[in-house]
């Protein structure tokens, strides 16, 4: 979003009247909330808040100018941390909730909605944490993968699927010319961590505490703590994110089975992408790896860009 | 107008929101319902469960798009791909007809993804009526645009928000969702008649209603959408019947969803007032 004007425009008569207020009224709504979930008392150039929105925003009876900006702040970063939660358990778990509402707020500030749905809102902090590791320190390595993997599911869920490549295709084009796209909606993964069991603890235990909030007789319980997830200790883990019949799923993969589908989604031939396995691999597992795959429905035609890998 | 051309001629009857918990039960007891009113921006996407689920349900039940992120009344121009993907969904579901806000929320490409309120100026209805048509004409349907609830108004605006409503679809030609229950919150907020708002609008234009339930609070209403429609908000409903004719009726309850009978049963009860609308039409 560009720079708001200084001011709102007193009239609003041409589009572009119409453009310098909503980029003044986005500005302050958009801006991240004070301490105590305020709205900060001072506008970007210094000047009182409570004059800011006098100068746009009518008060009533019964609420300043202020107030009543400061309600639509408050629906947007509390719609928008709800979001980033429901798509990153996993993060939430691993950072605690102080450190995740830091690096949330300054994640949205730094890189707002570009797009018309909130499914796309954690499309870059994968990218986010890279840049500002403290915000995810002592544990940035961990929180990297986890974003990773948990942007993967997002993808899982509702990604592009293309055309399967059929057996009959495969068995006309010789290996040594053969090239394979992965399927949009299947991320590749090589982690340091066990994340896909890691992920797996945390939903399995927040799905608990909402069964558990659900029951008829929960209002009298006493309200305790949730059960902490021990943070996964460090195994070299591959994995496939995929759907299958629509359903999510993480597949864990042999380290050479890995390395045939990363060359694979990189562009290479198939008969360079089972050599990339190395020597050791016999041709009966390379086989039943690939009749494994193409069971899944993996293979699809290769667009244009390279396949989906973020390990 | 029970059919008009702004709802594609449809006579369409009492509908309630397709929501994910209750897309077992719908699948399974397969209830009848007249309707189902889906978020167009859920099943905006390429691939996966949520256009599985669709299908399924287009293979039972007739299906009205509503969208939350068209922003009319941005200035930004509509964004043609977008308009592709919308388009694309248009003829998966055969709507007959497609609903937004009478709102912004994005500027300069960042979302809010909020419904903001318009300044209420006559430069502001000309930009927002022109982005109608545009939309219109691309998707090729009718169009209803639907007020929104508010809290908050600006200096610069130059009539209610209903002269602003009533400027916009007749500068469009378009169709009127009307949300009594966004009248009702607004006039709360903004110390307004809400009567006033629903005799001062064409009727004639009306192509489908919304009823909802909201929340008080001390100070001001909220849209909340989690609680059954509230009194005064039947009586507004009636009243609107009866100036606007039998609409298509939507409940909507999005928060602290209650079973599908739940929700079902709340929406029915649009058939008390619509009989009695009728029997004052008689």
């Amino acid at each position: 979003m560009k720079r708001p004007p200084k001011h709102a425009p007193a009239r609003i008569g041409s589009t572009e009247d119409l453009r310098l207020f909503q980029r003044m009224m986005a500005a302050a709504v958009t801006r991240p909330l004070d301490s105590e979930d305020r709205l900060q008392s001072t506008w970007i150039d210094g000047r009182p808040m409570e004059k800011v929105a006098a100068e746009f925003i009518k008060p009533n009876d019964r609420l300043s100018s202020f107030e009543r900006l400061q309600l639509y702040s408050r629906m947007y970063w509390f719609r928008l941390f709800d979001a980033i939660r429901d798509d990153c358990p996993g993060l939430l778990a691993a950072l605690g909730e102080r450190a995740f509402g830091r690096l949330a707020q300054a994640y949205l500030a730094r890189y707002p909605s570009r797009s018309f749905t909130l499914r796309n809102l954690s499309s870059r902090l994968v990218q986010f944490i890279g840049e500002r590791p403290r915000l995810t320190a002592p544990r940035t390595a961990l929180a990297l993968e986890i974003a990773r993997f948990e942007w993967a599911q997002t993808v899982a869920f509702d990604g592009e699927s293309r055309p399967v490549v059929s057996a009959a295709s495969l068995a006309r084009t010789p290996p040594g010319r053969l090239r394979l796209g992965l399927q949009p909606y299947v991320t590749l993964l090589a982690l340091r961590h066990p994340i896909d069991n890691y992920v797996i603890s945390v939903k399995r235990r927040d799905a608990m505490r909402s069964e558990a909030s659900n029951t008829p007789d929960s209002a009298g319980a006493v309200w305790k703590p949730a059960r902490k997830v021990p943070l996964p200790r460090p195994s070299r883990t591959y994995v496939a994110v995929h759907r299958h019949n629509n359903r999510l799923f993480y597949k864990r993969l042999d380290p050479d089975a890995f390395r045939i589908l990363e060359a694979l989604s990189e562009g290479r031939t198939l008969s360079r992408a089972v050599a990339a396995a190395g020597p050791g691999v016999s041709p009966a597992r390379v086989r039943s790896w690939f009749k494994a795959w193409m069971a899944l429905g993996w293979f699809c035609a290769r667009g244009n860009g390279p396949g989906r890998r973020a390990s | 107008m029970p059919a008009n051309r702004f709802n594609g001629h449809c006579d369409y009857g009492i509908g309630i929101g397709l929501r994910v918990p209750h897309y077992a039960h719908i699948l399974s007891k397969k209830p009848v319902v007249d309707w189902f009113e889906i978020i167009s921006e859920n099943f905006m996407v390429e691939g996966g469960r949520p256009l599985e689920l669709l299908d399924r349900i287009l293979e039972q039940y007739r299906v009205v798009q509503h969208g939350v992120s068209m922003y009319f009344g941005s200035a930004d121009k509509p964004d043609r791909t977008h308009l592709r993907r919308l388009k694309g969904l248009v003829k998966r579901t055969r709507t007959p007809w497609l609903s937004d806000h009478l709102c912004w929320g994005s500027v300069d490409g960042t979302y809010t993804h909020d419904l903001l309120p318009m300044p209420y100026t006559f430069g502001a209805a000309r930009r927002t009526a022109e982005k109608i048509r545009q939309v219109r004409d691309y998707l090729e349907i009718p169009i209803c645009v639907e007020n929104v609830s508010s809290y908050a108004e600006f200096h610069a605006s130059e009539m209610t928000e209903w002269e602003f409503l009533t400027e916009v679809v007749e500068l469009a030609d378009c169709g009127i969702l009307l949300d009594v229950n966004n009248i009702y919150v607004s006039s709360k907020n903004h110390s307004f008649d809400p009567y006033d708002y629903v005799n001062n609008i064409p009727h004639h234009r009306v192509g489908q209603m919304h009823v909802a339930g909201h929340t008080k609070f001390e100070k001001y209403i909220l849209d909340t959408h989690d609680h059954p429609v509230l009194d005064p908000v039947w009586k507004l409903y009636a009243h609107a019947t009866r100036l606007c004719g039998i609409s298509a009726t939507l409940l909507e309850w999005d928060d602290k969803i209650p079973s599908f009978d739940e929700v079902h049963n709340e929406a029915l009860k649009a058939n008390e007032f619509i009989d009695g609308a009728k029997k004052a039409a008689v």
